[in-house]
């Protein structure tokens, strides 16, 4: 069956083309879709079984990085969406997505839909905007979004608020604990490795988490702007090119996983 | 202001014309005061004063290029004292203007008159380019002027054709050394850091908010850039084939789409028509919110598709009286001042009419389509407001309530600016030969002096920059700022890739040097051109498919001395993109980049700068080349002839200490003739796999380009300087520091395989390419010199004074 993914689109939404992009690569019937258009019930969350919340800055991010379409979720779609959720189907935040998520309550998703944050994304180390490219180490081989990722691989980041910060060590244990911490920064031969390779000062080195049932995957890096082998910032260096670029697999596992769910 | 008319104005004298104009900020002569006067003898009562106001920004230098359209009695003195005279009828027309037409591209599909210039892409899309400055401002108020001048820009690819949907921002700086303190201190009374800084982020915000990723740029330091900084923005945008006209037509519905109206921006064009001084009020300048373009930008190009609109401008400089006035000029136009929105209540009607507020578009609409496209709008949180009529009655009219503002004819508002007439004159600035180099404490001073070089802020590394905008949103950059295993070296284009079922791309580059203009603007100009075009040859972008944008900056055009510069600048492009088969596709210009020192009326104006942007075609992204040395053993060659050009290079800056007075030997010059079969060529080794690296020769000559080449790849090299392409003097006097330096224009350093050698010297042979060293393993830069003897530089050493050189 073909995956039909939802791309939502909100003013001041960035990265839908480049997350379509991908989609379609990796297979599913993609449709871009306005919040708006949810909230006036005009379009159904529950007629797709793959969801994306790409990257941008959603509504300026006035008051902070994702807040306002975060509430836009939580009073608005918060039936729609836990019914999506519950039924475990897979959900992917990417950067301002992945704030998003924070900040709505469905990551780190503890008690499913955590009333209280437990976890934010806030201002970078640098204290500024940082357009790079880093490396990601799959800290959790079980995760349905990691299959088939290799142990270390390349992607990039560009954001000014993505800092991860749980609020307390017992939070972060929890997270490890639990296999939540699926991506975290790493030079290029894997290692620990401060900043530029953690680029923001992430707890941890956390580049992305799931929610405790697995299903909702947040990442501040853009797997998206590295499907297409021309996208890697030395190609020209590599022989071979590859067939693709290695974040299209975080897409490829979510359209299967999606079929398999649905 | 209001619709109250001028009483005594048809009575005024030439000079109470011209004490009106000054009083009100109209920034119009006395002889375009006095044709304004004899059109409303001839109707038999005085303007109103908003009619005063839409005469003044229609006409204003701003919005009309006065000088670029005027017609200009050129001289020129040479050394040897003999006079040449030129006599321009249309200054514009017969040089840039012409070189489009001579070279007759029919890629070209939209030139010099919409928002943008437009050329085919792919058969079925094409591409919209255009930069646009927004100086002004950004020296009043940085943050807000440089990122709205940001704004204006992509505001002009969405109203170019039927709106393309932007894929790439460029930004070009000029600012005054960076510091604090008095002698940093600017004409509006900040610090050279803090325009630096505020203009670093009023791009980056509003550029990252829009998601265009931000791909190309340089960053100019320089002192006579403290008072007057420039801000190039510019904007590439995508476009179906059949979506490139626009059309108005009796009947349509004027329709304005975005922000609200408010008091910002008032007399902003007028403003920028004027020498900058002190007691500006900041109002000129707009505020801008990102988001509310980008809402209409997303539902704009989704009505545009479903055709519910035929015709689109934006809402820039002097708002809606420029905007209507232009959509309007051949229907006439009936506007209702009071169906405007507006930020807050409290306006005067003149000042909804001349706002400059951001972030508006204007649309014609067919009637049965109005209903239609202001529910589109409002599924996407966008106002759209109906708020007059295209007429067919040939007036411009402006009504608030039942007052009537302005009913002029737009045969005058249009066609009734007088041409200006106006002297210009160029003499050669005496030049001194280039003084011999001295010792360092070291050696040579040419270790030193590369370094030195490297590490000026005008050719360091602009990482810091470069790193706060987001580059790759969309996920098309396909060559990127910074290339190597470590991203730190200069790539020489960007390329994107436009849909990703194609291998094509699109390439974009620009060139800029105003310390050239020191020596002579003529060379100036062709040295600029050449660099754009050979930033996109470098790549592998396609030569025969370049297209070109100018943008001029410079000072007060009145004064004759820096009218000669600006024509023999524009001279140099009819020229040089003649030669090249480049066509200039659009353009821009900004004056009166001048300060003016109310207390001692001391004067400062900007070296004449022009800005070229350059894009081309791409065949086939797997094909591009970048400048990072790739591999040990691979064989380094220079293509192109090095020449004792050593005038307004970095080496000449660096020896005289930044001596801005200092003219120290001959600035680079061109014949394109002899250059453009070494760029096809090139471009010929690309297309069959021949070329490992290459990297274009200019700030800094050979010498920083293979430093650059050596960083960026993290490898070293060993070149015998001697065996380069060089005139014959140059080899003749054997000075290091001159071959090592000079800034001679089209030459390359080339990395090619063993293997490819063979195949790469048959093609250029004849030509003046040579092979000068090899690839090593290992962190030193090594040279034979002139002499024969060895000089070194160590990688790390390199590195940290190019990565480490601007300071912030």
């Amino acid at each position: 069956m073909t995956i039909k993914a939802l791309v939502l689109r909100c003013a001041g939404t960035n990265c839908n083309g480049e997350t379509t992009w991908a989609l379609e690569k990796a297979g599913a019937r993609v449709e871009e879709v306005h919040i708006n258009a949810l909230l006036k019930g005009e379009k159904k969350v529950s007629d797709f079984q793959l969801m994306v919340i790409p990257g941008g800055f959603s509504f300026g991010d006035d008051v902070a990085s994702g807040k306002v379409l975060a509430n836009k979720l939580l009073y608005g779609l918060r039936e729609s969406l836990d019914a999506f959720v519950s039924a475990k189907k897979p959900l992917i935040g990417i950067c301002n997505g992945f704030q998003v998520l924070v900040k709505c309550g469905l990551l780190p998703g503890l008690d499913g839909w955590d009333k209280d944050l437990s976890v934010t994304l806030t201002d970078n180390d640098s204290g500024k905007f940082e357009c790079r490219w880093t490396f990601m180490k799959t800290a959790s081989k079980k995760s349905i979004f990691t299959k088939g990722l290799p142990d270390v691989f390349p992607l990039p980041v560009a954001h000014g608020e993505g800092k991860f910060l749980p609020s307390s060590d017992k939070v972060l244990k929890t997270l490890e604990r639990n296999g939540q911490v699926v991506f975290r920064y790493v030079d290029p031969q894997g290692r620990k490795a401060g900043f530029p390779w953690n680029p923001n000062g992430s707890t941890a080195d956390i580049a992305g988490i799931v929610n405790a049932a697995g299903n909702v995957l947040g990442m501040m890096p853009h797997p998206e702007r590295y499907a297409f082998p021309h996208q890697h910032p030395h190609w020209t260096r590599l022989k071979p090119l590859p067939e693709n670029g290695v974040g299209l697999q975080v897409f490829k596992n979510a359209v299967r996983y999606a079929a398999q769910v649905n | 202001m209001s619709a109250a008319v001028l009483d005594r104005f048809l009575v005024l004298s030439p000079e109470g014309l011209l004490a009106v104009s000054k009083e009100r900020g109209l920034s119009l002569s006395t002889e375009e005061m006095k044709v304004v006067q004899d059109h409303f003898r001839s109707r038999n009562r005085p303007p109103t004063e908003c009619e005063l106001e839409t005469l003044a920004q229609t006409w204003s230098e701003h919005c009309k290029h006065k000088t670029f359209r005027a017609a200009v009695d050129h001289v020129e003195k040479d050394e040897l004292g003999l006079e040449r005279r030129r006599e321009y009828k249309d200054l514009l027309k017969e040089t840039i203007v012409k070189a489009t037409d001579d070279v007759k591209r029919d890629w070209c599909l939209s030139v010099f008159k919409d928002n943008a210039g437009i050329v085919s892409y792919d058969g079925k899309n094409a591409l919209a380019l255009k930069v646009e400055t927004h100086n002004h401002p950004s020296a009043l108020e940085p943050y807000g002027g440089a990122g709205t001048g940001l704004g204006g820009v992509i505001r002009d690819i969405l109203g170019a054709g039927l709106g393309a949907k932007p894929v790439a921002n460029t930004d070009v700086f000029c600012f005054g050394p960076v510091g604090d303190g008095p002698e940093f201190k600017t004409g509006s009374g900040l610090s050279t850091r803090r325009i630096f800084h505020g203009v670093v982020s009023g791009v980056r915000d509003y550029g990252n908010r829009m998601g265009i990723p931000t791909v190309s740029g340089a960053v100019f330091f320089d002192d006579d850039f403290r008072d007057n900084p420039l801000v190039y923005c510019g904007t590439l945008g995508l476009l179906p084939v059949d979506m490139i006209h626009k059309e108005v037509r009796k009947g349509d519905r004027v329709v304005m789409v975005g922000g609200r109206v408010g008091r910002d921006g008032i007399h902003g064009a007028t403003f920028s028509s004027d020498n900058l001084t002190t007691g500006i009020p900041s109002s000129v300048v707009q505020i801008g919110n990102p988001i509310v373009e980008k809402k209409f930008m997303d539902a704009q190009l989704a009505a545009r598709d479903l055709r519910l609109y035929r015709g689109v401008t934006d809402c820039g400089a002097g708002g809606l009286s420029s905007a209507v006035g232009e959509m309007g000029e051949e229907t006439g136009v009936d506007i209702r001042l009071e169906k405007v929105p507006l930020k807050y209540q409290g306006l005067n009607p003149w000042e909804i009419w001349l706002s400059e507020s951001q972030e508006r578009m204007v649309l014609a609409v067919a009637p049965e389509n109005l209903e239609k496209i202001i529910a589109f709008f409002a599924a996407e949180d966008v106002e759209a407001s109906d708020i007059g009529e295209f007429s067919g009655t040939g007036r411009l009219v402006v009504r608030h309530r039942d007052e009537v503002l302005v009913d002029m004819e737009m045969a005058f508002l249009h066609g009734g600016c007088p041409k200006r007439r106006m002297p210009s004159y160029w003499t050669p600035p005496s030049v001194q030969p280039f003084p011999a180099p001295s010792k360092g404490r070291k050696g040579p001073d040419v270790v030193d002096a590369l370094l030195g070089i490297l590490s000026q802020p005008t050719v360091a590394s602009k990482d810091w920059i470069v790193r706060q905008y987001d580059h790759e949103v969309q996920g098309r950059t396909v060559l990127k700022p910074f290339v190597g295993p470590k991203s730190i070296g200069p790539g020489d284009a960007a390329v994107m890739m436009l849909r990703p079922d194609s291998r094509e791309g699109v390439a974009l580059a620009c060139g800029l040097n105003p310390h050239f203009s020191r020596w002579d603007t003529y060379w100036m100009a062709a040295s600029v051109l050449d660099e754009a075009v050979r930033n996109l040859v470098a790549v592998g972008a396609r030569p025969d498919r370049i297209a070109i944008l100018d943008n001029f900056c410079a000072g007060d055009p009145t004064d004759p001395r820096l009218l000669g510069e600006v024509v023999r600048a524009a001279q140099a492009c009819h020229d040089v993109a003649r030669a090249y088969g480049t066509p200039f596709i659009s353009g821009k210009d900004s004056f009166y980049n001048q300060f003016v020192d109310p207390k001692t009326g001391r004067k400062r104006a900007i070296p004449t700068s022009l800005l070229i942007t350059a894009m081309s075609h791409v065949e086939d992204i797997g094909k591009l080349v970048t400048m990072d040395l790739k591999r040990a053993g691979h064989w380094l060659y220079v293509v192109g002839e090095t020449r004792d050009e050593l005038g307004g290079s970095r080496y000449g800056i660096w020896s005289s200490k930044g001596d801005a007075e200092a003219r120290w030997g001959q600035v680079p010059h061109l014949n394109p003739n002899e250059t453009w079969p070494l760029y096809e060529k090139l471009h010929e080794a690309m297309n069959q796999g021949l070329v490992a690296a290459c990297h274009d020769c200019s700030d800094g000559g050979l010498g920083a380009a293979l430093a650059e080449m050596s960083l960026a790849g993290g490898l070293g090299f060993h070149v015998e300087l001697r065996k380069a392409p060089m005139s014959r003097d140059l080899k003749e006097e054997a000075r290091t520091d001159k071959v090592l330096f000079s800034e001679s224009n089209a030459r390359f350093v080339v990395e090619v395989s063993p293997k490819s050698r063979r195949a790469f010297q048959a093609l250029f042979a004849g030509h003046p390419v040579a092979s000068v060293g090899q690839v090593r393993e290992g962190a030193k830069l090594q040279v034979v010199d002139m002499k024969g003897n060895s000089i070194s530089w160590s990688l790390p050493a390199v590195e940290k004074a190019w990565t480490g050189g601007m300071k912030v």
